[in-house]
C-alpha cells in the first residue's frame, strides 16, 4: 500500500505544474489536473477488486519518532471507501470545471488550489498517525480558505473565506489538543492502535470533547455552522467538491473513526453527538426552507445532512454505522450533483434566485433529470441510494430499544420532513414556473456541464438498484469500524416494515410542509432571531480584538524598567518564595572560610555599593573595576587560578573600554524622574537579593549525586591528554560549549563594529591624551614584547599548567591595550596590521575545523586526538588537537580586544587612521593633538 | 560552602538589579557587570568549598577545587566582557545620535497605551482601525 505515497506526490506535482499549464492551455488545465483524482480512482478500484485493503498494513517512515510524529499511512476498507468518494467526485468536478472556467484567467490558481486540496483530503483519510492527520486537516482548511477567496477582489468573498478559516482552524487546534492529550495518555498517536486500547477517564473525556470540537467546526454543526453558507462565495465547482462532498465530511470521518474508540469509554460522547447532530439536522432544514438563493438553500441542506451523518456515525450502534456508510456515499453523489446543477443554472441563466428562474425544465432537460434524481435521493425516495441509507438507519434505530432511540427517531423523522420540503422547494424553484426560459439558446459548454452533473445522479440511481451486490463495498467499510456488522446485508427493498412507514410519513409530511410554505413563511418570520450568525461572529471577533488591545495597553506600557522589574521579581521571587518555606543551611556550611575571604568579600561589597550609588560616571567605572579585582581575589582564595588570572585581565580591559566610552558622556548622572518610584525599585532589588541567598543555600544543600567533576578529574589525563583539568574541560570535554561561547564573542565584536561603523561627525568628544607620556612610552617599550611572548607561552602551556587560550589571549590583549594607551590607534596597527575581523573569523574557523578533524579521524565532533612529533633540538613534542582549538580561542579573544580598542577608541583618533585606509603618518603628536 | 559568599553574591545581584531598573544606559551597563560578578561567585560556590588548583600532579586530588564550575565561570567572565563591550558600543551610539544615554519608552507600546485611553469606549474594531489610520497619517505629517 506504499503506492498511496505516489498518489499524494502526484497531487502535489500536478498542483505545482498547474499554473504553467494554464498559461498555454487555459481551462483545459483542469483536465490535466484531473489525472490526479483519476489515478486515485483507478488505484482505488484495483485495490478494492484485488482485496488490497489491509487494515494492518501501516506504511511510512518516522519523522520525529521521539515526539510520536511519524509519517504513517494505513488503508483499510473504510479509508478505501473514502478515497473512492474523493477521487470519484473529484474526477467529475475537475472535468466539469474545465467547462465552467472556460475563458477565466484565474483558472491556473484555482487548479492548483483544488488539486492541492484533493491531495490533502486524501491524506486525511489514509493517515494513521494522528499528528499527520492534523497536518492534512489544516491543509484542507488552508486550501478551502484560498478556494472560497478565489474572487479575491470581492470583499465579501474574502471576509467569508476568513470566517471559514478562523472557525475551522480554531476547531482544528482544539482537535490537536485532544490528539496530544490522547497521545500523552496512551503513548501512541496511531489511530489503529487506539482502536485496540481505547483510553478512558477524565483525560479521555476532555480529549473526546476537544476532538468533537474539531469535527463540529469542520462539519458545520450548530453553533459553528455559519461559515458554510458564507463559503458559497467560492466558485460552484469548489462548493460541489469541498463544501458538500468532501471537506465538510472530514468532521464526519473523524467522528466515524473515534466513535468506536469513545462511545463506551467516554459516557458524554453519545449524548453530545446526538444532541448536536439532531439539532443541526432540524435547524439546517428549517433555515433551508426560507432561502431564495438556490446555492444557500443547498448549503443549509448540507448543514442539515451533515448533522444526520454525525448522528449516524457518532451513535456507535453497529447496524446504524452500516447505514451511515451507505448514506455517506449517497450524500456525496446527490449533493455534489445538485451543486453542479446549480453551476449549470447559474451559468445559463445568470442568476440563482429561485423567484426569478423559470422554464428551465424544458430548456435544460438533462440537467433537470439530474436534479430530480439527485433530489429524490436526498428525500430518500425509492429506488435511489438515499432511500437505502435512510431505511437502514431508521431500521437500526427501531431495533435499538434504548431509552434515547425513540427521541432520536422523532428528531430524524422531523429532519426528514424538512429535507423533503426543501428538496421539493429546490426543484420547484429551480425548474418550475410556467413562463418560458428567457435565455433562448443553450450553449455547448452548459450542455457539457449538465451531462457531467448527471453522472452523480445516475450513480445514485444505479447504487440504489444494485444495493444488494454493492454490499461488498459497504459492509467491509463499516466492518473496519464495527467488526460485528461483517455478515450484514444491504437491500433496496426490505419489505413493508416500520421503517418504511416512517419514510412514508416523512415524505407525505414533507410535501404538506412544502405546500404550506407561504403560511410557514409567516411563522418563520415570527420565530426568526433578529441576529444573524455573521453578526454574532463578527461581534465576537471585534470584542476579542478590543480585549487584546486593552490587555496589551495595560501590561505593556512601554517602560523597560517596569518590564525588567516584573520579570526579575517574578522569575526569581516566585520560586525563591516557595523555597523559603523550608530553606536550610547546607551540611558543610560555614560562616566564612578564612579571614582573607572576609576581607575580599568586604572589598567586593564596598566597591559594589560605591559603583551603584556614585553620581559620577568615572567613579562608578573605577569602582566596578574594584569589584572585579575583589572577585579575582576570591577566586585565588578559592583555588581557581585560571579564573583569577582571567578575571584580573578582563577587569583591566573592561575599565579601559568603559573609560573609552564614558569620556564622551557628561561626568555626572543627571537625575531622571522615574515613575515606579525609588521604593518599588529598591523593593524589587531586595527581592532579587533575598532570592539569590535562598536559591544558593537550597542549591548547596540539594546535591543528591556526586559531582560530575570526579569523572573529569579521572579522565583528564588519559582522555584529554592534559593536566590542567579546567583547560581540558574547556578544550575537550565541553569543547562544544566553548565553541558556542567564542561564537558569542565573535557576534558581540561584530555587533560593536557595525554599531560604530558609521561615524557621523560633529560630536565633539573629550580627547584621550595619548602619546605624550615618556614614562608610558618607556614602560610599553619594555613590557609589550615580553607580555606578547608570555601570552604565547600561556597559550601553549595551558593544557598542563594554569593558562590556556582565554588567559593567553587576554594577556596579549592587555599588552595591546598598553600599546594603544602609549601610541593610540597607529601603534595598535603596527602590531595587528590587518582587520581584526580576520582574527575573529579565523579563530572561530580554526576551532570549528579542529572539531571537524576529530570527526574525520573517526571520532566525534571535537573529539581530541594526540600527536607526538620529534623536533630537532627541542626533542619530542607532545600535542593534542586541543592546542589548535585553544589557538582559535586565543585569536577570537585578541580579535575582540582589538575591535573594542579600535572601535570604542576611534572617536579620539584622526579619521584618516583607519584599518581600511592605512597611511604612514602616525606620529603620536598628531594623534594626541586636538583638531 | 561559605554563607558569606552567598550573601556577597546577593549584594551584587541586589545592587545590579537596582541599577538595571534605571534609565541610564551607563548605569545599566554597570548593573550588568555587577550581576555578572555575582553569577561567577554563585558558580564557584556551587562547587562547594575551596581547594587547591586542580592541576594533576600538583597535589592530592582529594583537596582539589571543583574544576567544572571554574570552567563555566571562566567562559562566563569572557562573555560578560563581550556583552559589556556591546552595551558600551550601544551607549556610545545612543550618545552620538541623541546626545543622551537614556533608555526611552518603547514608542509602539506607548502608542497602544495612549490609544486605549482615547478609544476606551470604542468597541467597534473598524472604528478603532480608522482611528489608528488617522493616527499614523498624522505621524507622517509631523
Amino acid at each position: 500500500m506504499s503506492s498511496i505515497w505516489w498518489l499524494l506526490a502526484l497531487h502535489l506535482a500536478l498542483a505545482a505544474a498547474a499554473p504553467v499549464v494554464a498559461r498555454s492551455q487555459g481551462s483545459r488545465v483542469m483536465l490535466f489536473c484531473a489525472l490526479a483524482p483519476a489515478a486515485t480512482l483507478v488505484w482505488t478500484i484495483v485495490a478494492a477488486v484485488s482485496g488490497g485493503a489491509d487494515a494492518d498494513a501501516i506504511t511510512g517512515v518516522g519523522w520525529v519518532p521521539e515526539l510520536g510524529l511519524e509519517l504513517t499511512l494505513r488503508v483499510d476498507a473504510f479509508a478505501l471507501l473514502w478515497t473512492g468518494i474523493i477521487s470519484g467526485v473529484g474526477v467529475a468536478v475537475f472535468v466539469y470545471s474545465a467547462s465552467y472556467f472556460e475563458g477565466d484567467p484565474d483558472v491556473g490558481a484555482f487548479a492548483t488550489r483544488l488539486t492541492a486540496f484533493a491531495g490533502a483530503m486524501l491524506g486525511i483519510v489514509v493517515a494513521d498517525n494522528l499528528l499527520l492527520l492534523y497536518v492534512f486537516w489544516e491543509l484542507t482548511s488552508v486550501t478551502s480558505y484560498l478556494l472560497i477567496g478565489t474572487k479575491d477582489k470581492a470583499p465579501e468573498a474574502v471576509a467569508a473565506a476568513r470566517r471559514a478559516f478562523v472557525v475551522t482552524a480554531a476547531g482544528g487546534l482544539a482537535m490537536l489538543a485532544g490528539f496530544v492529550a490522547i497521545g500523552v495518555q496512551t503513548s501512541t498517536f496511531s489511530l489503529s492502535a487506539l482502536v485496540d486500547n481505547p483510553p478512558s477517564g477524565t483525560t479521555a473525556t476532555i480529549a473526546a470533547i476537544a476532538i468533537l470540537l474539531g469535527a463540529f467546526t469542520k462539519s458545520a454543526q450548530f453553533p459553528f455552522h455559519g461559515w458554510l453558507p458564507g463559503a458559497m462565495a467560492a466558485p460552484t465547482p469548489a462548493s460541489a467538491y469541498l463544501h458538500s462532498a468532501t471537506m465538510v465530511k472530514a468532521g464526519v470521518y473523524l467522528i466515524a473513526r473515534f466513535a468506536p474508540i469513545f462511545v463506551v469509554a467516554v459516557p458524554v460522547w453519545r449524548p453530545t453527538v446526538l444532541t448536536v447532530g439532531l439539532f443541526t439536522m432540524v435547524f439546517g432544514g428549517w433555515v433551508a426552507l426560507r432561502q431564495n438563493d438556490l446555492k444557500i438553500l443547498l448549503a443549509y441542506g448540507t448543514v442539515s445532512q451533515l448533522g444526520f451523518l454525525v448522528v449516524l456515525f457518532g451513535v456507535g450502534v453497529p447496524s446504524v454505522t452500516l447505514a451511515a456508510v451507505v448514506m455517506l456515499v449517497a450524500h456525496a453523489l446527490f449533493k455534489s450533483s445538485l451543486f453542479l446543477v446549480i453551476g449549470v443554472i447559474d451559468q445559463h441563466a445568470g442568476t440563482r434566485d429561485l423567484r426569478t428562474l423559470t422554464g428551465l425544465a424544458r430548456s435544460l432537460r438533462v440537467t433537470c433529470v439530474a436534479a430530480v434524481l439527485a433530489a429524490a435521493s436526498m428525500m430518500g425516495l425509492p429506488p435511489l441510494l438515499g432511500f437505502v441509507g435512510k431505511e437502514k438507519a431508521l431500521e437500526g434505530f427501531i431495533d435499538t430499544s434504548d431509552g434515547w432511540s425513540s427521541t432520536v427517531l422523532v428528531a430524524v423523522v422531523a429532519g426528514s420532513i424538512l429535507t423533503v420540503a426543501y428538496s421539493a422547494r429546490f426543484l420547484q424553484g429551480g425548474f418550475g414556473g410556467g413562463d418560458p426560459d428567457p435565455v433562448s439558446r443553450v450553449s455547448r459548454r452548459v450542455r457539457t456541464m449538465g451531462l457531467v452533473a448527471a453522472v452523480g445522479s445516475v450513480a445514485g440511481l444505479l447504487g440504489g438498484l444494485l444495493a444488494a451486490p454493492l454490499r461488498d463495498i459497504f459492509v467491509p467499510a463499516a466492518a473496519s469500524l464495527e467488526p460485528s456488522v461483517a455478515g450484514s446485508k444491504v437491500k433496496l427493498w426490505a419489505g413493508f416494515n416500520e421503517a418504511l412507514l416512517l419514510s412514508a410519513i416523512a415524505t407525505v409530511g414533507g410535501l404538506v410542509v412544502f405546500a404550506s410554505t407561504d403560511r410557514l413563511g409567516r411563522l418563520q418570520r415570527q420565530l426568526n432571531v433578529p441576529v444573524s450568525w455573521t453578526t454574532v461572529y463578527d461581534g465576537a471577533v471585534s470584542r476579542l480584538y478590543t480585549v487584546a488591545e486593552r490587555t496589551t495597553a495595560t501590561v505593556q506600557n512601554g517602560s523597560l524598567p517596569v518590564y525588567l522589574g516584573v520579570i526579575a521579581a517574578t522569575t526569581l521571587g516566585v520560586p525563591a518564595g516557595i523555597l523559603l518555606v523550608d530553606v536550610a543551611l547546607p551540611a558543610d556550611a560555614v560562616a566564612a572560610e578564612s579571614m582573607l575571604q572576609v576581607a575580599a568579600c568586604l572589598l567586593v561589597a564596598g566597591t559594589a555599593i560605591m559603583a551603584a550609588v556614585s553620581g559620577r560616571r568615572f567613579v562608578a567605572a573605577l569602582a566596578i573595576g574594584g569589584v572585579g579585582y575583589g572577585v579575582a581575589l576570591l577566586f585565588v582564595i578559592q583555588g581557581a587560578t585560571d579564573l583569577a588570572l582571567t578575571q584580573f585581565l578582563i577587569e583591566t580591559l573592561s575599565v579601559v573600554a568603559l573609560v573609552l566610552v564614558l569620556r564622551h558622556l557628561p561626568e555626572q548622572f543627571p537625575a531622571v524622574p522615574w515613575k515606579l518610584g525609588r521604593v518599588l525599585q529598591g523593593a524589587v532589588a531586595a527581592v532579587v537579593g533575598v532570592s539569590v541567598v535562598v536559591l544558593t543555600l537550597t542549591a548547596g544543600s540539594s546535591r543528591s549525586t556526586p559531582s560530575a567533576s570526579n569523572y573529569y578529574l579521572d579522565r583528564a589525563l588519559p582522555d584529554g591528554g592534559g593536566k590542567n583539568v579546567v583547560n581540558v574541560i574547556l578544550t575537550d570535554f565541553r569543547a562544544l560549549d566553548t565553541l558556542g561561547e567564542i561564537a558569542v564573542l565573535v557576534i558581540a565584536a561584530l555587533g560593536v563594529t557595525s554599531l560604530l561603523l558609521v561615524l557621523p561627525g560633529g560630536v565633539p568628544a573629550r580627547r584621550l591624551r595619548t602619546g605624550d607620556s615618556i614614562l608610558l612610552t618607556r614602560l610599553a617599550n619594555a613590557v609589550v614584547p615580553i607580555a606578547l611572548v608570555f601570552s604565547a607561552f600561556l597559550l601553549f602551556a595551558g593544557h598542563n599548567a594554569p593558562g590556556g587560550g582565554f588567559v593567553g589571549g587576554l594577556v596579549a590583549g592587555a599588552a595591546l591595550t598598553l600599546e594603544y594607551a602609549r601610541g593610540g590607534r597607529g601603534a595598535l596597527e603596527r602590531i595587528v596590521p590587518f582587520d581584526p575581523r580576520l582574527l575573529l573569523g579565523g579563530g572561530l574557523a580554526i576551532a570549528a575545523l579542529t572539531g571537524v578533524a576529530g570527526l574525520l579521524g573517526g571520532g566525534e565532533f571535537l573529539e581530541s586526538s594526540k600527536l607526538e612529533v620529534d623536533v630537532p633540538v627541542l626533542g619530542t613534542m607532545k600535542a593534542t588537537s586541543a592546542l589548535p582549538f585553544d589557538v582559535g580561542v586565543f585569536m577570537v579573544v585578541v580579535g575582540l580586544v582589538v575591535t573594542v580598542l579600535a572601535r570604542l577608541g576611534s572617536a579620539s583618533e584622526p579619521s584618516r587612521a583607519t584599518y581600511t585606509e592605512r597611511d604612514g603618518n602616525e606620529e603620536p603628536s598628531v594623534v594626541g593633538s586636538p583638531s | 560552602m561559605s554563607v558569606l559568599l552567598a550573601f556577597t553574591a546577593a549584594v551584587l545581584f541586589g545592587l545590579g538589579t537596582w541599577l538595571l531598573l534605571q534609565r541610564r544606559l551607563t548605569r545599566i551597563i554597570i548593573g550588568i557587570g555587577l550581576i555578572g560578578h555575582g553569577t561567577n561567585i554563585l558558580l564557584i560556590t556551587s562547587g562547594g568549598g575551596g581547594g587547591i588548583p586542580p592541576v594533576i600532579g600538583k597535589g592530592d586530588p582529594e583537596n582539589f577545587a571543583d574544576p567544572l564550575p571554574q570552567a563555566l565561570a571562566l567562559t562566563a567572565i569572557v562573555i560578560t566582557f563581550g556583552v559589556t563591550a556591546f552595551l558600551l558600543a550601544m551607549a556610545y551610539r545612543s550618545w552620538q545620535l541623541t546626545h543622551d544615554d537614556v533608555v526611552a519608552d518603547d514608542l509602539e507600546d506607548r502608542l497602544i497605551a495612549s490609544k486605549r485611553r482615547q478609544d476606551s469606549d470604542v468597541a467597534d474594531v473598524e472604528a478603532a482601525d480608522r482611528a489608528h489610520a488617522t493616527d499614523s497619517a498624522g505621524d507622517d505629517e509631523s
